[in-house]
């Protein structure tokens, strides 16, 4: 399987990365020489294989339902680029 | 007296308790190599008063007697360790200028331990790269040279690169890394000094900056085994705030440190024998299983059918992690914003990423989100992670016959920067004999086994079962003794 123009830049806005059709053009050679290589997974045969789930035999813990991190607001707010009134500014929304 | 930058973790640590020299000593020796070595590029940050108000402390403690495990240790930390209140930007644009309001676990302990900081470790932007020429902040500089009286710049591998350049140059005794797919071990094979992964889930982490979350572990890079094994014992641990650590007790690895194999039984795996891999690899590696014999060890012949899909499997699994986690970065809680007259809020993110990641990240994201994305996640993802599961299982049918496993680290000595810079897929070869192991969570470390005729260090590496990094670091001590590696990098910087 290999990606055209349009492909890149489909997956391009799927992953919120701006990109002209010219530097969707460039980067086009580089993932299909990445696709083309890990296609070779193909020619394993991996019928009734499970996918891996977990790789170090661990088990789900179960913690007590209290608030852990409550209360830091700003700390939470301090490395924010915009923040008004206790939130997170953006750019407006709804017109 | 001697220099005090050549002593690494324990005779730092022995030398401040018998009463030697200061911490402070200490800490104004290795805060001087730091200053004097910006050509390496090794630091992003650098946090001399850090490394002076844990020294004193520890001088303090000292004459309280109420010394910690590595009190008057100053280290390294690698840019992917949130430290509170001091830049943590992953090596990244888009993280530039982000301090923590928090430390992550693993520094928290080595902190509590009584180390000190000497500043933030440059390193691959996100993780992402094996040559360290992916940072925002400039490539990193190894201390080595080729002997051929060339002074071509050498990669000091990747993505700890900064971690590496920097223990290598002595300018700090220890360092930490982490490594996804090989990311401590061919960094330390390149540069001559031990890098230890451990097993998955023994490191929290909680505060280190995700790249691909299943295959993230914290590791020591030193300049000899029993370093590694007094910094792990600090970093290892239990974490409720990390879903997959694991909860299981640490061992005192550097008290139990045995170079005696004796009744043990370590495996050459036949399909580490790449294509156009230099003599000197396989001779070293023939070498290696010598020092083995010699230290007791039976040596046996066994598979390991699929390591050839390990890689392409990564670079499905990998990037897809990262895609996924790499999303966070939006311009909205942290890190940079890019705000272009008249955008909206879509248009913030996209500016705002395409601003704020190198060519790398978005290669990688970009494969990751193809990968994930509707039509293909079978055909990619669930077949890597099937492989992946057969990666496990050749790994569980090698402990039936063997108990560790001895490999190369990497398929070449460190190569001139810019050598590989515009081929991601011989960039992603260098990580070959890492990578299998990093899927199946295994601990493994590379240790120095000699120089090549450029007079540059390889490295052989160690694998071992799940929660054996004590046999993994014995095997370690016993390539360490018998291999002589006492060469240290020339200093030009």
């Amino acid at each position: 399987m290999s990606v055209d123009t349009e492909t890149v830049m489909k997956i391009a806005n799927l992953a919120r990365i701006a990109m002209s059709e010219e530097e969707a053009e460039a980067l086009k050679p580089d993932l299909n020489a990445i696709l083309d290589w890990v296609e070779q997974l193909e020619e394993v045969d991996t019928d009734g294989v499970e996918p891996l789930a977990m790789v170090i035999e661990n088990r789900t813990r179960m913690r007590e339902d209290i608030v852990t991190d409550g209360n830091k607001r700003d700390d939470i707010l301090a490395n924010a680029p915009n923040a008004e009134h206790g939130f997170f500014a953006v750019p407006k929304v709804i017109e | 007296m001697t220099d005090l930058t050549d002593l690494g973790v324990a005779g730092l640590r022995d030398g401040f308790r018998a009463g030697d020299f200061t911490a402070r000593e200490v800490a104004e020796a290795f805060n001087g190599a730091v200053e004097a070595a910006s050509q390496l590029n090794a630091f992003i940050v650098t946090t001399p008063e850090k490394a002076i108000e844990a020294a004193d402390a520890a001088d303090k403690d000292r004459d309280a007697g109420t010394l910690k495990p590595l009190s008057g240790v100053p280290l390294g930390i690698k840019d992917l360790f949130c430290t509170k209140g001091v830049q943590s930007a992953a090596a990244s644009h888009i993280l530039e200028g982000f301090t923590p309001p928090y430390e992550s676990t693993v520094t928290t302990k080595l902190f509590d331990a009584g180390a000190g900081m000497l500043g933030k470790l440059n390193m691959d932007q996100f993780a992402m790269g094996s040559s360290n020429e992916t940072s925002f902040f400039g490539d990193v500089v190894s201390p080595w040279r080729r002997n051929d009286g060339g002074n071509a710049p050498l990669t000091p591998g990747g993505s700890s690169g900064g971690s590496s350049s920097s223990v290598a140059a002595h300018l700090c005794p220890a360092a930490t890394g982490t490594d996804t797919g090989g990311s401590i071990r061919q960094p330390a094979a390149f540069t001559g000094i031990v890098g230890m992964k451990p097993t998955y889930g023994r490191c929290s982490r909680l505060g280190i900056i995700a790249f691909a979350s299943s295959l993230d572990q914290a590791g020591p890079m030193t300049r000899d085994v029993r370093d590694a094994a007094i910094m792990l014992n600090v970093m290892a641990g239990y974490d409720p705030g990390d879903a997959t650590s694991l909860d299981v007790a640490v061992p005192d690895w550097e008290a139990a440190l045995s170079s005696d194999l004796k009744g043990k039984k370590v495996g050459i795996p036949k399909e580490y024998r790449v294509e156009n891999m230099p003599g000197e690899i396989d001779a070293l590696w023939h070498k290696g299983a010598d020092m083995l014999r010699d230290a007791g060890a039976e040596i046996v012949d066994i598979s390991l059918p699929h390591t050839k899909y390990a890689l392409p499997a990564y670079y499905i699994i990998a990037p897809a992690e990262a895609s996924a986690n790499l999303s966070r970065y939006d311009g909205v809680r942290y890190g940079l914003r890019e705000l272009p007259e008249g955008a909206n809020l879509q248009d913030m993110y996209a500016a705002t990423r395409t601003a704020g990641f190198g060519d790398e990240v978005k290669r990688r994201i970009m494969i990751g989100t193809y990968v994930l994305s509707a039509g293909y996640y079978d055909a990619y993802f669930t077949k890597a992670q099937k492989v992946r599961s057969l990666i496990v299982q050749d790994f569980e049918k090698a402990w039936e016959e063997c108990d560790l496993l001895l490999t190369p680290t990497a398929p070449s000595a460190a190569f001139a920067l810019g050598d590989l810079s515009d081929d991601p897929i011989a960039m992603y070869l260098n990580d070959v004999f890492t990578v299998p192991s990093s899927l199946a969570g295994l601990p493994a470390i590379s240790v120095p086994g000699g120089l090549d005729e450029k007079g540059l260090p390889l490295g052989l590496q160690i694998i071992g079962k799940p929660l054996d990094e004590q046999g993994v670091m014995d095997a370690g001590l016993a390539i360490e003794e018998r291999a002589g590696f006492v060469a240290g990098a020339e200093k030009w910087w």
